[in-house]
């Protein structure tokens, strides 16, 4: 699966897509690939208030358990509740509808320390 | 399972094929001051004197008829509880290490966890904890994580041996303890509603309490959940034989002390800390779980399930330290649950009610014995006696009792208050014999 060239990218393997004033998160296609079948998902609560790099979610597949991290700070405006009858959404479709959570404050600064799809995969590949 | 021990030449060739030159160097980590030069051990015995010792020892107990229970009771254990329970097959302290492959075992546990949810009116139930104390701290630990929350209110009804345990398990946490004095041997309302507050994470409650005291403690579970906050109930689980139990009071978790369940007294231990919750906080409890399943041809089969909660997957977020549990005494307590029976726990349970309330009567009739009744009890109670509790208890020892548990050990100001247990063994000449020693050494 390419990575979509118009999100920003972490080295924890979250992505960013910025939609106006909101930022979409959640786990790139490489993760679910790596995390296998997953099975729960621990989402945060609306309002919720982060830093980059803090905790977000909890992601539980049937080979590990991973912490995602906030790829930017902000304020959770909403997390994506169908994942908790439908985690599998994100092996399926990691970059649309299983999406995570969505973030306020996506003008933060924090989105240029991001990496690019070109040097995620680089980055990605170099893992493998 | 099997211990096959290693020999020299094995050892050898491991530490070859990992290129390490000495066991020591594996522990080369250990900072030298922490690290144990020797230990200071008398040199090996032949297994003849080694019998002879523990034989010498052992004729050191004293054979007293039992009176005490503070949260251990003297129950009768069915011969069959130790014959399955001694099968090889069962013989380990661990859930498995390759789960799958010990079926037996993973059933045994999750008949154990079915057992311990029908008991407490709960939806899931874990493999076991290291006993009640333990139990109850990790209830303490749970709520804390569900709520994010972290005040605790105590209900000094709760045995003062569970609440040292949870003082101790957190004395490095940052964990505000609030205790609630009981009102009149009962849960006191008013204080846990004025104690309350929106950073409180838990109630922990006890029924019946150290005391003896039943209470039906719906009420307050359900001022906690105004304030968002969890209740933890600790229970004796014979009592539930006949008692409401605590998932129909509306508890959120509830723990306690699996030793009544075919486990003997043994001095101290090993006993069995079981755990319940509703499913809605099971990724938040801590122990391991057994699951049932369908393999790819859909026949039945069991596995250890969610350990995404534990350490081997989750390091240091791990929801609990505890991995391994009570299998055994599990095992015990499943077996002792079976042998009885729906019907059969009930009697029990009814037996040492109806006894305990032959032995208050029979009690009262002593001069200068005054039975506390300010609560309806189950097979505990409280009794003021006219002096020294832990005094009395030392005279009847003299006379062959274990006579109760004093209460000014944890209490202070009730010096003069002794904690009396009946369970089934008791018989009603042993009841009588009891009241004439204890009549005499007043």
């Amino acid at each position: 699966m390419q990575n979509p060239e118009d999100l920003k990218y972490t080295k924890q393997h979250e992505w960013v897509r910025v939609e106006g004033d909101t930022a979409v998160v959640g786990i790139t296609d490489h993760a679910q690939e790596e995390l296998g079948d997953i099975t729960y998902l621990e989402l945060p609560e609306d309002g919720k208030s982060v830093k980059q790099g803090d905790e977000l979610a909890v992601i539980e597949s049937v080979k590990a358990a991973s912490d995602i991290y906030a790829p930017i700070g902000g304020t959770v405006l909403e997390a994506n509740r169908t994942l908790a009858d439908a985690p599998e959404t994100i092996n399926t479709d990691p970059y649309g509808k299983g999406w995570i959570c969505k973030l306020s404050n996506a003008a933060s600064g924090d989105l240029e320390a991001l990496m690019s799809a070109a040097e995620y995969t680089t980055y990605a590949e170099g893992l493998k | 399972m099997q211990f096959t021990a290693n020999t020299d030449a094995q050892r050898a060739a491991m530490l070859e094929a990992i290129q390490v030159s000495s066991v020591d160097e594996l522990f080369a980590d250990i900072p030298a001051g922490l690290a144990v030069d020797r230990l200071d051990l008398p040199p090996g015995r032949s297994e003849n004197e080694v019998f002879d010792r523990l034989h010498a020892v052992s004729r050191s107990n004293a054979s007293l008829t039992c009176f005490l229970g503070g949260g251990f009771y003297d129950h009768f254990i069915p011969a069959a509880v130790d014959a399955l329970a001694a099968r090889g097959e069962f013989a380990t302290a661990y859930t498995p290490y390759q789960p799958e492959a010990a079926q037996g075992t993973l059933q045994a546990i999750f008949e154990y966890q079915s057992a311990i949810c029908r008991l407490t009116g709960m939806e899931v139930a874990n493999a076991s904890l290291y006993d009640g104390g333990t139990a109850l701290y990790e209830a303490a630990m749970m709520a804390i994580r569900i709520t994010g929350r972290s005040r605790i209110l105590l209900d000094s009804g709760v045995n003062p041996i569970y609440r040292n345990m949870l003082y101790c398990y957190t004395s490095n946490l940052s964990i505000d303890f609030e205790e609630i004095d009981v009102a009149h041997g009962q849960t006191d309302r008013d204080s846990v509603r004025r104690a309350l507050t929106d950073e409180t994470a838990a109630v922990i409650l006890q029924n019946p309490n150290f005391f003896g005291a039943v209470d039906d403690l719906t009420d307050v579970v359900d001022v906690a959940h105004e304030r968002g906050c969890l209740a933890v109930v600790s229970a004796y689980p014979v009592s539930l034989g006949l008692l409401k139990p605590p998932g129909a009071m509306g508890a959120d978790i509830v723990t306690g002390e699996g030793q009544s369940l075919g486990i003997p007294l043994s001095f101290g231990g090993p006993y069995l800390g079981f755990m319940a919750t509703r499913l809605k906080h099971v990724r938040k409890m801590p122990g391991r779980l057994a699951g049932m399943t369908e393999d790819v041809n859909g026949k039945r089969g069991f596995v250890l399930t969610l350990q995404a909660r534990e350490q081997h997957i989750r390091r240091e977020k791990a929801v609990s330290n505890i991995c391994s549990n009570e299998s055994l005494c599990a095992l015990r307590a499943v077996v002792y649950l079976s042998l009885l029976g729906r019907q059969g726990f009930r009697e029990l349970a009814l037996t040492c009610a109806r006894k305990a309330e032959y032995a208050k009567s029979r009690l009262a009739g002593i001069d200068g014995v005054e039975v506390k009744k300010s609560a309806p009890t189950f097979n505990e109670f409280t009794l003021e006696l006219p002096g020294d509790a832990a005094d009395v208890v030392a005279r009847m020892i003299d006379k062959g009792f274990a006579a109760g548990f004093p209460l000014g050990r944890y209490y202070p100001g009730m010096e003069n208050y002794l904690l009396v247990a009946i369970t089934e063994r008791r018989t009603r000449e042993e009841i009588g014999m009891y009241a004439e020693a204890l009549e005499s050494v007043l």
